[in-house]
């Protein structure tokens, strides 16, 4: 891919994942990560059509547990961490731009 | 400077009591931390608590009074977590991770939370948002990541035993470079409740220490099932230390081609020589071995791990606990925001990599292949072990690398992983073993077993210990001009 249209889906993903990043951070990441992502083209080498994915090492299986009331942290516990609270909830900025 | 059973044996006697020993590891972190800078925090006042706490326990518990370090990516009740970020920088836990409540349910008294790369993403632990952790044996250099302080620690004498977490080698490299021994247990054998998530597929906590008696003691406490924790194995743990002295005669011990000469540096080699003596005294068999898919292991767990941590890492977005950006008018921009600016470089490139990885047009040509890659990985051990019994191989393919020598380049710092990361793949355990010295300069073994046999992955490392013994060996401490 050439290094101008990298650098648009760059700044994409980065939106994606919710980051911001400085205009010197698009450019340096853009040569590094190009340069890890060819690099990575390696496993293309392997023919693997015949070999299923394996996502997880263990035969291991999701553990259900009875709901049942057990004794947790407190209400003030949880939210003593929180940036900004407001009644026992957490407070966020707008959702919607302000009218002009 | 002592191992568990040293201390054991203070208190038996009562040559001191447990403030004393705890105060004299005190001193040494007084000591050495301005040159190496191993700990993020001491928590004075909690570990009085403890200490008092301790008074009406029994003194037969298996880690009565032994102070034990924990990487500041595992969470400690009332004592601040930050995973070296400063997205966490004020972080502190409602509760403590099980593997913390063991220890302390088994009278062991935290004395300090260590420093890694900043969410446990990196191979030097330069990547803290509050400043590298330095090797005792020469502050230039690194000591290894990203569990850099729980290894640096243990190798200055600051704390007997530690606790670090491993995704892709985060204790054994560490352990290697700073001469002492880590542990990387099977994946599922101990809890990651309370381990601040990286890449959940991959990440196992584990020890450090200078024996093998003292990993095995520790490791007792620490390993089996924990209700909290959904992929923690069910399996019974064995007694791990019944097997520490019986003799390993006639054991089968593979060594790889793929990680024993390309790409290993001379001095490596040339330092790890010796062990084919030792295997040789030790009545072991050595044959050679070949694990094809090894050389795809590297571009396997970048995106994998990277995969994984873009979606444990979305959590940190400036509503529930962390760091906020306060300038941003409105919830996209402060998620952003937050996040650019709470970030360090390492961890925004490896959520962007992750990102990429799963999006859509990409997912089947990184993500999906590399799953598929994972379990030819996985087969490859699964064969070699009914051959052998153990597989050794360097830790390392370098010695101890100069501070900045290789952080510019993020893929010349990847390649540092190499011998470490087949493991986690897998999901297989792995020891590091300190096997010999250059220039001053520790050099580490790896010896991998199959899943779950801890037991005899430990009996070989302490017949390993009896040959090659540097459970007393500690660096100096550096003059103060050279700082």
């Amino acid at each position: 891919m050439e290094r101008r249209d990298f650098k648009e889906q760059l700044k994409k993903t980065a939106h994606l994942a919710r980051l911001h990043l400085t205009p010197e951070e698009e450019e340096l990441f853009t040569k590094q990560l190009q340069n890890i992502l060819d690099y990575f083209k390696k496993l293309q080498e392997l023919d693997t059509s015949n070999v299923e994915p394996m996502a997880h090492v263990l035969p291991l299986y999701n553990i259900w547990r009875e709901d049942e009331v057990k004794e947790s942290i407190s209400q003030e516990e949880a939210f003593k961490n929180a940036p900004e609270i407001e009644d026992l909830g957490f407070k966020i900025p707008r959702i919607m731009k302000r009218e002009e | 400077m002592r191992t568990l059973r040293e201390i054991k044996k203070i208190y038996e006697n009562k040559e001191a009591n447990v403030k004393e020993v705890v105060e004299s590891y005190l001193e040494k972190i007084k000591e050495w931390e301005p040159y190496i800078n191993a700990f993020l925090h001491i928590p004075y006042e909690d570990i009085e608590k403890q200490i008092k706490e301790l008074e009406s326990k029994s003194p037969n518990l298996p880690l009565y009074g032994i102070p034990i370090a924990i990487k500041d990516n595992i969470l400690t009740k009332n004592i601040k977590t930050t995973c070296a970020s400063k997205i966490l920088e004020n972080f502190i836990p409602p509760y403590d991770a099980t593997v913390v409540k063991r220890l302390k349910e088994n009278g062991a008294i935290i004395i300090g939370k260590t420093n890694l790369d900043e969410f446990a993403m990196g191979s030097s632990c330069e990547n803290s948002a509050f400043g590298p952790t330095k090797n005792p044996w020469d502050i230039e250099r690194v000591p290894g990541g990203s569990s850099g302080g729980s290894a640096a620690c243990v190798s200055a004498g600051e704390a007997p035993i530690s606790l670090g977490s491993d995704t892709g080698g985060s204790i054994r490299l560490p352990a290697s470079f700073t001469g002492v021994i880590g542990l990387k247990p099977t994946y599922g054998l101990v809890s990651r409740f309370g381990l601040v998530a990286f890449a959940s597929s991959l990440d196992q906590i584990g020890p450090f220490g200078r024996t093998v008696e003292d990993i095995a003691i520790t490791l007792q406490i620490i390993a089996g099932h924990d209700p909290m924790d959904s992929t923690s194995s069910p399996y019974e743990i064995p007694n791990y230390l019944e097997g520490l002295g019986k003799s390993v005669k006639n054991w089968r011990v593979g060594i790889p081609k793929e990680l024993w000469y390309k790409g290993v540096s001379e001095e490596v080699l040339k330092t790890l020589e010796n062990s084919f003596g030792v295997f040789k005294e030790m009545g072991v068999t050595i044959e050679e071995i070949s694990l094809p898919s090894l050389e795809y292991a590297l571009p396997v767990y970048y995106i994998i791990s990277t995969s994984e941590a873009s979606s444990n890492l979305a959590r940190y977005d400036g509503v529930k606990y962390g760091y906020r950006d306060f300038t941003a008018e409105d919830l996209i921009s402060m998620y952003k925001q937050t996040r650019g600016k709470g970030f360090g470089s390492e961890v925004k490139r490896r959520i962007i990599l992750g990102t990429y990885a799963l999006s859509a047009g990409y997912y089947d040509a990184y993500y999906l292949k590399a799953t598929k890659v994972r379990r030819l990985i996985r087969i490859e051990f699964e064969e070699a072990f009914k051959k052998v019994d153990i597989i050794a191989s360097p830790t390392s393919p370098v010695l101890p690398f100069k501070l900045g020598e290789r952080i510019s380049d993020p893929l010349q710092m990847y390649l540092t992983d190499i011998m470490t990361i087949p493991v986690n793949l897998a999901g297989i355990p792995a020891i590091s073993m300190p096997a010999g010295f250059y220039n001053n300069l520790p050099v580490g073994i790896q010896f991998m077993s199959s899943f779950f046999t801890e037991d005899k992955l430990l009996q070989f490392a302490y017949a390993y210990q009896q040959f090659v013994d540097f459970s007393k060996k500690y660096p100096t401490l550096p003059n103060k001009e050279r700082v």
